[in-house]
């Protein structure tokens, strides 16, 4: 199981990086939310990878468990990741409304008086 | 236990939903509270930094959880002080905003603006890894939101760049808690320098990796080079009282070094040794350089200032990088120098822009031109660091501090020049801005025109705001001059209380048995 997570994240981020590499603002998105997605299941393995286990502690049951923390570290990241996509859409989608260029350089305009 | 620590970070996010649903559609009601808000928080931040004073360290648990298991807001004398700047600075930037009519080009100025000040308190009292991360996107969507505010195709593909960059910042950041956590089991950053100190040497591989990360996430925040790309273009295209707010977030990032790196990674833990110092003092001497050589090139106002804030970034990192208690008291000496003289830079800048567009070209003479002129000298001179003003003193102290150390060479070199580089770059647009004039074209009626304006501005209080925000911050300036030796006095128990991790510690994990 652990060769299979850890390929998971390896595939995901691979791809992700590669798409944050891309010229337009659309790629680049997809490949934020990919590396999310990775990141997100790279904090649930770091309490360990364990099978049927409650995340509690429960009196007079299992001593075992599996750790709740990275499950709430990854359920806030989640949240949080989440409106942050949400948020770049709607910014790169008002950039392009307006500008009616999606790519992520921006060309130097002589009247912005940006000429670097 | 005082309640007061976490009213920096209450306060804000009760008064910017209450902006944001109840006055939405009061412009002058929604800058009496912002205005309310902001002065309310000097005086708490006042109130904390006379707590920390005394050298106590004072947690709150919040929920009454204990540490480690919940989560602690600490407030020792580092802390206080970054409450206290980031107040101070907030009270300028919103009394700017307002008189320069910012806050009507767009919706939420100010919801936006409270929901960044709860985020950069929260960063700066957080004693918790995680938290930190939290915090970091509180103040990260509010920044996204002020940064595009005002619209403008420019701004917003410029605000596109500054998301996707962070949003990536992110990532990486929650790679390094998560390596960090499956380390230590545990992200309270007082429980992590325990179990980071009782590591032993062979099993560090892995922190070292989560060690980098962190420093690397940190980096991009504080603008260190190479990750620093992000910096120009962002403050250059974002609306000026906004930039000028952004002057304390780089300050997040060179916080969040300060912190973890002498709490949890301190210099002498072998986990970070041969990692950060080596690292971060060439990188922070090469931002000091690019900063200033972009001073010198650039040929826009706005550009130069984010390029000398740059630079500014780098004589305070150059100062961290050296993590002994002299540099470190120079470093916490330099933050505050540099933050308010990074903030009125960004201001002038705004006033040269509304009056004669940015382009360090020759422009007819604008209005106040004297004004402005003798601001932007100050300012000048403060973040080039030439005397009397505060920023020679920080330098001097950053020098002072690396004297003997075998850097001392490099570190002194690199200074010295690129304050050379700077006071040109600054002298060179200042003569272009104010003495390069042209000729107007229609000489009866300009002259008139500029007495109008120069009356109208001194006639109305609304219209003198921005000139009160700028000279409010050179009054700032003024003063750590000063009253540099009480300044500095604080610095240096500051740094030493830095050090003293054992305490910090103690105050942190030995409230679990009470």
């Amino acid at each position: 199981m652990e060769i299979l997570v850890a390929s998971a994240i390896a595939v995901l981020t691979t791809c992700g990086v590669y798409l944050v590499l891309r010229r337009r603002t659309f790629p680049v998105i997809l490949g934020i939310s990919l590396l999310s997605y990775a990141v997100n299941i790279f904090l649930f393995s770091t309490g360990r990878l364990v099978q049927h286990l409650p995340p509690i502690l429960i009196k007079h049951g299992h001593t075992s468990y599996t750790d709740p923390l990275p499950q709430a570290l990854v359920l806030t990241a989640i949240v949080i990741s989440f409106g942050m996509t949400a948020l770049v859409v709607m910014i790169a989608l008002g950039a392009f409304l307006s500008s009616d260029e999606d790519e992520i350089d921006m060309k130097d305009t002589p009247e912005s008086g940006e000429a670097q | 236990m005082s309640h007061l620590i976490i009213l920096p970070i209450v306060m804000p996010a009760f008064i910017a939903p209450f902006i944001l649903m109840v006055i939405r559609h009061h412009l002058d009601l929604q800058r009496i509270f912002s205005v309310a808000g902001t002065l309310a928080l000097v005086g708490v931040a006042f109130a904390l930094t006379g707590q920390a004073v005394s050298g106590d360290i004072q947690v709150y648990e919040l929920g009454d959880w204990p540490a480690p298991f919940g989560i602690v807001l600490v407030l020792d004398r580092l802390s206080a002080l970054m409450v206290l700047l980031t107040s101070l600075l907030a009270l300028a930037v919103v009394l700017y905003a307002i008189g320069s009519d910012w806050d009507k080009r767009g919706y939420h100025f100010h919801a936006l603006f409270q929901f960044q000040l709860m985020g950069v308190a929260g960063a700066f009292l957080t004693g918790d890894a995680f938290n930190l991360f939290v915090f970091f996107e509180v103040l990260l969507i509010a920044s996204y939101g002020l940064m595009i505010h005002g619209g403008g195709a420019e701004r917003l593909r410029a605000g596109v760049q500054y998301v996707v960059y962070n949003l990536l910042g992110s990532t990486l950041f929650l790679f390094a808690l998560g390596t960090i956590y499956a380390v230590t089991g545990t992200l309270n950053m007082a429980d992590l320098a325990e179990r980071v100190a009782a590591l032993s040497a062979e099993d560090t591989a892995l922190i070292r990796v989560g060690a980098i990360l962190l420093l690397l996430v940190f980096s991009i925040k504080a603008a260190v080079l190479p990750l620093h790309f992000w910096l120009p273009g962002s403050y250059a295209f974002a609306p000026a009282p906004v930039a000028a707010l952004f002057a304390i977030m780089t300050k997040v990032g060179a916080y969040a070094i300060l912190r973890m790196y002498t709490l949890v990674f301190g210099p002498n833990e072998p986990v970070s040794a041969g990692l950060v110092a080596e690292w971060l003092l060439p990188a922070s001497l090469l931002t000091l350089t690019v900063g200033m050589i972009g001073v010198l090139g650039a040929r826009d106002i706005a550009r130069m200032v984010a390029f000398a804030a740059i630079g500014s970034m780098g004589t305070l990192l150059v100062a961290i990088a050296l993590f002994t208690p002299l540099s470190t008291g120079a470093a916490v000496y330099y933050i505050v120098h540099s933050t308010l003289a990074t903030a009125m830079m960004f201001l002038i800048a705004d006033m040269v822009i509304e009056r004669r567009g940015g382009a360090l070209q020759p422009a007819q003479r604008m209005p106040q031109s004297g004004l402005i002129s003798a601001l932007f000298f100050a300012g000048a001179i403060a973040m080039a660091g030439m005397p009397p003003l505060s920023g020679f003193l920080g330098k001097l102290m950053v020098l002072q501090a690396s004297y003997g150390l075998p850097q001392q060479t490099l570190i002194w070199a690199v200074i010295l020049v690129t304050s050379l580089v700077a006071i040109m770059g600054f002298a060179r647009a200042g003569g272009i801005i104010f003495w390069k004039t042209l000729e107007p074209e229609e000489p009866d009626g300009t002259s008139g025109e500029d007495d109008a304006i120069d009356q109208a501005a001194t006639a109305s209080p609304i219209a003198a705001l921005p000139f009160v925000a700028c000279f409010g911050l050179l009054a700032g300036l003024v003063a750590l001059t000063i009253f540099a030796d009480p300044a500095m006095r604080y610095a240096e128990a500051t740094a030493a209380q830095l050090f003293d991790t054992a305490r910090y510690i103690e105050a942190v994990l030995g409230s679990t048995v009470k």
